[in-house]
Parts: C-alpha cells; structure tokens; sequence
C-alpha cells in the first residue's frame, strides 16, 4: 500500500480529566502551560505510536511478589489486580503495554529520592512491572497491597493508596498515566491529586473488589478497568464533517 | 449510537515514576540497519520561574530517516528495520536539569493534504507536578525550506514557532541540536491538542 492509514479519533475529553494547574496540588502552578493549547488535526504521527512496537519487544513481568528475583515472596496483602484496557466504544485494546510502580505494604518507594518516611524497605519487593493486554484487551498483575505514605503538599498530607499506571496504547493520542486507587479509602477526600480529577470521572481511578477475582488461600481480587481515547465511528464522523 | 465510555482521568507520574518509566538506555534509538543521519538532541525543562524541572520525563515517537514508522498503521512500502522502535525516553538529570536523547533524524511523513510534513519528533512531557501530559515537536534548524512548508509549524503564531525548532550546534558532528521546553512565560512552549 502507498498510503499508510490515518485513523479517525473522537476529540480528548478535556473536562474527564484535571486541569493543567491545580493549585491544592501546589507544584502544578508553575509547571502548567498558560497559552491555550494549539488545536491541529492529527497526523500519522498522533494516530500511531509506540504501543504496538513497545508491546513486542517487552517482556512480560506482571508478578511483583516474586519479581525482585531474591527466591522469597514480598512481604503485605497479596492482592491480584486485572481488567481491561478499552477504548471509548467499549472495545478492548490488545497489545497495549502496562507499566506500574509503587510503594512496598509499608507505603515505601524503593526510590533513592525517598528519604524522608522512616518506614521499612522490603528486600524482596521492588514495586514494579509490565504486562500486555491480551487479544480481549485484558491485563492481570499480582502484586502486594500499597501502603498510604506521606507527601509534602500540605500539613500531615497523606496520598491514599495508589498503584502508578503507564498505559502505551495503539496511538501517541492515547497516552495515558494514571493512578489506581482502592474503592473506599478515607483518605479520599484529603487528597488534591486524586480531586484534581473532576468529581464525575474521578470514580473511574478507582479498583472494586472482585471476589470473582479473588483465589482461594492466596489473594484478594481487584478490578480495574482503564478506557483510552477510541476511533468515531462512522455516523460521527459524519457529524464532525 | 450507543453511549460512550468515560476516558479514565491523567495523574500524575509523580517523583518515583523512574523505577519503571526511563530508565538506563531507554534514552537511545540505535541507527538502524537502512541507515541514517546520528544525531543527539539535548536541552532542558523550565519551570513558570526559570528554574530547571529537575524530574521531567520526556518520551519520544519519531519516524525512521526514511519516513516510515514502526505501527501496524504505517503500510507503506518503505526499508523499515523491525528492530527500529521509534521511541524513546528521557530524563531530565536531577542536578543539572539535562536531559540527552541520542536518535537518528527522522525522514519526512505524509501530511493530511498529500505533501510532506517537515522532519520532527513528537514528544510528551511529563513530570512530578503535572497532572497531565503536554505534547509538543521538535523540528530541525538546518531544515529550513521543509519547515516553511511544514503545515502544522504554518498553524502556529509566528512569533511562536522558534520554541518548536531545535538549535543546530554549529560544527558539531555528528549533529547535536538544542531543545529547550518552557512550560511559562513569554517563550512559553506550543503545546498541542489532537
Ligand atoms: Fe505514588
């Protein structure tokens, strides 16, 4: 073929998610952009990006309790988190390549930048790892329950549970870094950055118990589904045209 | 219609992302087996005081010097070694505030109106203090007559259009080209929406 394939995506929902500047989340005020945004239709070079690629040459790794490789399990609540990435039509996305990183049970990073929380580092938990979607677009880790850990923002700040999720989808505009975070926590309303997402979308962070999920005798089961940016279908695109 | 599902929210990368996002090597895309012009692409972030962001993440999505990229989407009957991915990323250093991508340059890619799209790379940017990403371009200083003809660059104020075009070293080879990004101010960076 002499023309590479350009698809057709619905516009970014702005209003799902947090404004650039975010003043309760105090280092966003300077590291926000002031201009509008510059509004181009997208290229080749937004409809694709690395996803597909990254997801071929990336081994899978989605067991954090036994990926420190030191022959003893990490230590906390052993939890199995899965779901599906889907775009907004509903359709899972497979081959897309997930990436996460977290605090140990304790709610330690084993970061070299964090030096302030006097809580235990575990020798057998590093707190990352990746996996791929599968061809239903469905994704599973076991890894160990986050610990809450305090943060500098404001007076006794406390983020409240939260596992980092990177999300290279089949297009550079579908990138997607966001949080999971677990259904019920009271730390929830302290917190400016899970509220800096606007109050109808915020729930979508949030992982549901699954007893479904759930494995007799070894783990607690979250679900968590994630939904990127999907093509217009072809009635919109009549619309938008 | 049916209805839509709602887009899960950004958050930020936070101060830790480097455990997984960035790490050693991932800042590099080896010349590939076609061929093609090494260069490196350095520079720093700013924050809204001048001050350099000392924990910005860069990614990176470039074509291949002959214009292809590595997607399912991109047919065309172009050399394309398998083992060229196309991206990278980078981290600003902690101290100095430097970040360092060593690539090739990237071919030119079709425009929406049958012409060609000057050489540039695509990059998001994102950082502890961001709740979501900002994306941007680099193009190149030695490119003149592509840019001027570039449509995406032809959009942008032209007093704008300087903080998208990366500062070729003079003399230097292989090439290194300087690209500052400027999230405040009067040079403030064009960031896109798409
Ligand atoms: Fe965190």
């Amino acid at each position: 073929m002499t023309e590479p394939l350009i698809r057709h995506y619905g516009p970014k929902a702005y209003s799902d998610h947090p404004p650039f500047r975010y003043p309760d989340y105090k280092s966003t005020v300077k590291r926000s952009p002031t201009h509008d945004l510059l509004s181009i239709v997208a290229t080749l070079s937004e409809t694709t990006g690395p996803g597909p690629i990254w997801s071929d040459i990336s081994e899978e790794d989605a067991d954090l309790t036994l990926n420190a490789g030191t022959g003893s399990p990490a230590i906390g609540e052993r939890i199995i988190v899965t779901g599906h990435v889907l775009d907004e039509n509903g359709n899972g996305v497979p081959g897309t390549i997930l990436e996460i990183w977290q605090a140990n049970a304790c709610g330690r990073y084993a970061h070299w930048r964090e030096t302030a929380f006097p809580a235990p580092l575990d020798p057998n938990f590093l707190g990352v790892g990746q996996c791929r979607t599968n061809e239903t677009g469905e994704y599973r880790f076991t890894t160990i329950k986050p610990g809450p850990y305090p943060w500098g923002n404001h007076p006794n700040a406390w983020r409240p549970a939260h596992i980092h999720f990177s999300v290279l989808g089949p297009a550079l505009l579908t990138r997607l870094v966001t949080q999971m975070y677990f259904e019920g926590d009271p730390l929830f309303p302290l917190d400016p950055i899970y509220n800096s997402a606007p109050e109808h979308s915020r729930e979508r962070m949030v992982a549901h118990y699954d007893h479904d999920v759930t494995e007799e005798n070894w783990a607690l089961g979250y679900r968590f589904d994630i939904v990127l940016r999907g093509e217009l279908s072809m009635l919109e695109e009549l619309d938008e045209s | 219609m049916s209805p839509k599902l709602g887009e899960t929210p950004s958050q930020t990368v936070g101060p830790y992302y480097s455990m997984r996002l960035g790490g050693e090597g991932q800042n590099v895309i080896p010349v590939p087996a076609e061929g093609g012009q090494r260069i490196t692409i350095t520079g720093k972030v700013f924050d809204g005081d001048r001050n350099h962001v000392e924990d910005a993440l860069l990614e990176f999505w470039q074509a291949n010097p002959g214009g292809r990229y590595n997607h399912p989407d991109d047919t065309r009957e172009l050399d394309l070694d398998p083992r060229f991915s196309g991206f990278a990323r980078a981290m600003s250093d902690f101290k100095t505030g430097t970040y360092r991508l060593e690539t090739v340059k990237p071919g030119r890619v079709p425009d929406l109106e049958g012409a060609f799209q000057a050489p540039h790379i695509s990059v998001v940017v994102q950082a502890r203090g961001m709740l979501d990403p900002v994306f941007t371009r680099i193009y190149f200083s030695d490119e003149e007559e592509a840019n001027h003809d570039d449509l995406i660059l032809r959009r942008v104020p032209e007093a704008r259009r300087g903080t998208l075009v990366a500062e070729l070293e003079p003399g230097s080879d292989p090439a290194i080209y300087w690209f500052d990004i400027r999230f405040q101010g009067e040079d403030e960076t064009v960031f896109f929406d798409f």
